[in-house]
């Protein structure tokens, strides 16, 4: 096979060689440590092998955290290399890879994961279900995203990063142009968690649909349910896209295939097509989640249901339908003509008027409401004037013609941080503030949390801002440097320095996590906020099975009504029954563990031991299809000692009744 | 108090950064052509449009959030059942949509306009101009007049130009800012782009589509000159630039930073990168930087096979694959590689 053992380590950049001994020492360190506690077993029963939806939102979660940690240091790499013209910090191959490596992660492996993560915590609960449909198909979706995530980030030091952006574009990410194997993690590593992603999306689907609690039509569901709902209705519509174009991708570097390369026919303009047929909707995947979770921190801080659900409702599923007829606006400049521009200019400032509508019914969930000022309420509340930026340069983009003055330069990456930032981080910033005592049953910590929130907004907005003047003065993006003539230097300085502001928001942010579970308060009551939807109905944390009795719904806002009515938050001992719960099972994993291996080769070329790799997927997979597994079940006892254990406490609005 | 101060603050910064759009010396705003101005024509109506709606919104949002805060006196109160209003979601879903429309119909327009020679240059004939970007340089082909330039065109101000764009390499953007609208120049078709320079002047382009570890510095200059400047150029050209041949041509080809230069003769007469039955010029060891290399494949419309094809006569042209691409290439063509490793 020729495997050439000498190249497979990248050597002679000072910084990759750092990196390279942090990642061994942390590794190390990690095992020691983990061993020291005696840790190991627990690890492997409790979590690796968990298919609790709640655990698997939390691995999801802390893997993003991690992600952006990742993500962010990218970032932060660009933005000390263009502080200054001329600077010598990066040399551009490097420059090329960090920003490929930061689009990757930041939108893959950050932005998915959180979002999937919170959906996997909170919607089986705001739905009242025990779980989601396909409990281990959900654990397998993490561990195939993980390993995706794992390849994808082993890459720059282990045979060498992508480097084509994180669009990949053709025929430059071809091996005709990229003769290394950075662009094969690229192909297989998102192919992997692309895979663990459709799963979710279906997953998502058939709970939603077929697990909500008696009584909960679909207008009745919460709107962080409806958007999830959507969101998984568009992974389902769009990942297939890119599975195929990643699938034509690899055939291309790795067999010689010629569907998007300069030689032999190919067609460099298929793959910006296909990439932005999934791109675009990958975007609102993204964001009407993160809409959905403004929309229960609007309604609980100011103690008002939603403004106009229904229109809210309406303007998710306008969305997701115009997510899948823009697509060519991010091309405009590939010159398909005026008319396919004009009508590609029309459906993308029409996405402008759903969002609009979202925007006015958030406002007037506030009007006549009590707002308070918690650290959730605030992100909700920043988001709306960084977005609404972000909105209107949107609609300037979308106008075809003015495009081919913003068009791949930093108006437009401002833009987009402005949307997704604010859409997306925000969000994630608020939720996780909103739904951490859920969670853990610990608070974050408001006063860290108000210097995590201001270091970040004025952080973000130091080093966004200067970028839209920077692109109309012709600053392009991807450009490792830019020379002392061209004037850009004041303004690239002040995003740097904002961009550092915003890494200490993120420092405050990992410091509030450390003191919450240090010092946090415990013995959260099950709803420490005032909530209004089901998931504050049970224990914070919440217990394994969530529902000792599953909940009834006659109304939006569910719980806030049980709790105006106060009907349904008593449990009587008789009403409880044994639970029947999932194994966990350790498949998953191993699956993760295989995709991994097999991954990994196909992106080194080591075809033959490739398809034996994937021979052992396809065999864990036949052993799994005969193993028969009809779970357990928990028993009257065990149910009735938790729920006495957390009904009984002081503050609580649920009780606990027992006669007889 | 100074947390609604700081989102007045904030309010207001806004409104000054979107309404300086309009008046600084961002490049965009300082166009000297009809395509940049009318392109600039319709950001600025834009602006104005989300000017407004940004102050609506900001509006709004500052009175609610000021008037409907917590306050110790408002404690025990709770807030009404409200579920929406129908009026309110017709308005704010009319109003949007005129706003849509408003800002549609030029664009429409503009599409349309910025596809033909610009109307107050329509009685003249356009010049063609090829424009053949390589990694990482600009080529501009005068067919015309016979000469070829690498990095940088001149052009008589006041007279169209019809820009035919087209790549011997990855996917790159033409944008000449001052001049007009930026659009792709991909290998194997063809894109076109009019410009006109109003006045005599140095206008800068470039490339904005990232195409490898080049991109930063692949730059090149339009020289608007008047017409007897440009004839006498012309002329000088023609006196004194060497003639280009197929083996320079070739070499320019190869992935590497080069000045300017000019030559008498156009690449034209033996590949136009435009027609999709063109050879293709990759050179893909040349490209190798660091890591663990992949298989390259040997492309067999390759022009190195074609120049195999004149040497050896009856060697055939297959569709083979070499493992080892790079020895492979090594024995067919060791006069190319050298220097130009894009350095």
């Amino acid at each position: 096979m020729g495997i050439r053992w000498d190249e497979i380590l990248i050597t002679g950049d000072p910084l990759i060689l750092g990196s390279q001994i942090a990642i061994a020492l942390s590794m190390i360190g990690v095992v020691a440590l983990i061993t020291y506690l005696k840790r190991w077993r627990w690890l492997w029963r409790e979590w690796l092998t968990s298919v609790d939806h709640k655990r698997i939102g939390i691995m999801y979660i802390i893997a993003a955290v991690l992600m952006f940690f990742r993500g962010g240091i990218d970032g932060l790499m660009m933005k000390v290399q263009t502080s200054q013209p001329e600077m010598q910090f990066l040399d551009s191959q490097h420059y090329n890879e960090v920003f490929t490596t930061h689009g990757v992660i930041m939108i893959l492996f950050m932005a998915m994961p959180m979002l999937i993560g919170l959906m996997n915590v909170i919607v089986p609960l705001q739905i009242g279900a025990r779980d989601v449909a396909y409990p281990r198909l959900n654990a397998l979706s993490f561990w195939l995203f993980f390993a995706g995530a794992m390849l994808f980030n082993i890459s720059f030091v282990v045979g060498g990063s992508p480097d084509a952006g994180w669009t990949a574009y053709f025929p430059l990410a071809g091996k005709e142009f990229s003769p290394s194997i950075g662009n094969n993690f690229y192909a297989v590593s998102l192919q992997i968690a692309g895979i663990g992603t459709l799963m979710s999306g279906i997953n998502f689907i058939v709970t939603i649909l077929k697990m909500r609690a008696p009584g909960m039509t679909l207008m009745k569901m919460p709107m962080f349910t409806w958007t999830t709902f959507i969101a998984s209705v568009i992974i389902v519509a769009a990942f297939p896209i890119f599975t195929v174009a990643l699938g034509l991708m690899t055939f291309d570097r790795i067999f010689g295939s010629h569907f998007f390369t300069l030689s032999g026919g190919g067609l460099d303009m298929l793959w910006a097509n296909l990439f932005w047929l999934w791109g675009h909707p990958e975007v609102y995947i993204v964001v009407l989640p993160a809409f959905g979770m403004f929309s229960e921190i609007f309604a609980t801080f100011s103690r008002k249901s939603l403004y106009g659900y229904k229109s809210m409702v309406g303007s998710i599923v306008g969305i997701a339908l115009l997510s899948m007829l823009v697509w060519v606006h991010h091309f405009y400049t590939m010159g398909a003509g005026p008319a396919v521009n004009s009508i590609f200019s029309i459906t993308t400032m029409m996405i402008a008027v759903p969002t609009g509508v979202k925007m006015f019914n958030w406002l007037f969930t506030m009007r006549r409401g009590r707002i308070r000022f918690t650290n959730a309420m605030l992100w909700a509340l920043a988001f709306i004037p960084c977005f609404l930026i972000g909105g209107v340069t949107g609609v300037m983009l979308g106008m075809g013609a003015a495009d081919f003055q913003y068009h791949n330069t930093l108006f437009l990456v401002a833009h987009f941080h402005y949307t997704l930032i604010p859409g997306v981080v925000f969000a994630v910033f608020g939720a996780l503030y909103y739904w951490w005592p859920k969670m853990f049953g610990v608070m974050l910590n408001e006063k860290i949390g108000r210097w995590h929130f201001w270091l970040f907004v004025i952080g973000f907005n130091a080093t966004f801002m200067p970028m839209f003047f920077l692109g109309l003065d012709g600053a392009v993006r991807r450009s490792y440097t830019y020379s002392a003539e061209t004037g850009f230097a004041p303004l690239f300085l002040v995003s740097a320095i904002g961009s550092l502001i915003m890494a200490l928001g993120f420092a405050a942010f990992c410091y509030n996590i450390y003191w919450s579970f240090r010092y946090g308060k415990r013995d959260v009551p099950s709803d420490p906020w005032g909530a209004r939807t089901l998931e504050w109905s049970t224990a914070s944390p919440v217990q394994g099975y969530n529902f000792a009795k599953l909940p009834v719904v006659n109304k939006l806002d569910a719980f806030w009504h049980m709790k105006k009515e106060g009907k349904g938050l008593s449990l009587d001992a008789k009403e409880i029954d044994e639970i029947h719960m999932p194994t966990n099972s350790g498949i998953p994993i191993v699956m993760g563990g295989l995709f991994f291996v097999a991954g990994f080769l196909l992106v080194f070329e080591w075809l033959a031991a490739a398809g034996i790799a994937t021979l052992a997927i396809f065999a864990t997979m036949i052993y799994y299809s005969f193993k028969d597994d009809a779970g357990y079940h928990l028993s009257k006892q065990e149910v009735a000692d938790k729920e006495r254990s957390w009904r009984m406490k002081e503050e609580e609005v649920h009780t606990y009744v027992e006669r007889g | 108090m100074r947390r609604i101060r700081n989102l007045m603050f904030l309010a207001m910064m806004s409104a000054v950064v979107l309404l300086s759009g309009c008046d600084t010396s961002l490049t965009v705003f300082e166009p000297a052509g009809p395509a940049a101005r009318s392109i600039m024509e319709l950001i600025n109506w834009s602006l104005v449009w989300m000017l407004l709606v940004v102050v609506v919104v900001l509006t709004l949002f500052i009175v609610i959030i000021w008037k409907y805060r917590d306050r110790k006196d408002r404690a025990a109160e709770e807030p009404p059942e409200e579920h929406g209003s129908k009026l309110l979601e017709v308005i704010w879903t009319a109003i949007p949509v005129v706003i849509v429309i408003l800002l549609a119909v030029p664009t429409v327009q503009t599409l349309y306009a910025l596809e033909e020679v610009p109307e107050e240059y329509a009685d003249k004939e356009p010049i063609v101009i090829h424009v053949t970007s390589a990694d990482w340089k600009w080529i501009f082909s005068y067919p015309e007049y016979d000469i070829e330039t690498v990095n940088y065109v001149n052009i008589p101000a006041g007279t169209p130009v019809d820009f035919r764009l087209t790549s011997a390499s990855t996917m790159q953007s033409f944008w000449v800012p001052q001049l007009g609208g930026q659009k792709y120049t991909m290998g194997k078709m063809e894109t076109q782009l009019y410009l006109v320079a109003d006045r005599p002047g140095s206008y800068w382009g470039k490339n904005t589509n990232f195409n490898g570890r080049g991109y930063s510095e692949m730059e090149f200059e339009v020289l608007a000159l008047s017409d007897e400047e440009f004839d006498e150029w012309v002329a000088d050209v023609h006196r004194v630039a060497p003639t280009l041949t197929e083996e320079q041509y070739e070499e320019i080809l190869l992935p590497s930073h080069l000045g300017r230069m000019t030559f008498t003769g156009t690449h034209l007469q033996w590949v136009d990168h435009a027609d999709m039955h063109s050879p293709s010029y990759t050179n893909p060891e040349l490209y190798y930087n660091h890591g663990y290399k992949g298989k390259t494949f040997e492309e067999a419309d390759n022009y190195k096979n074609r120049r195999e094809d004149h040497a050896h006569g009856d060697h055939e042209i297959g569709n083979s694959q070499h493992e080892e691409t790079h020895s492979a290439n090594e024995r067919t063509q060791p006069q190319l590689g050298g220097e130009h490793d894009g350095h």
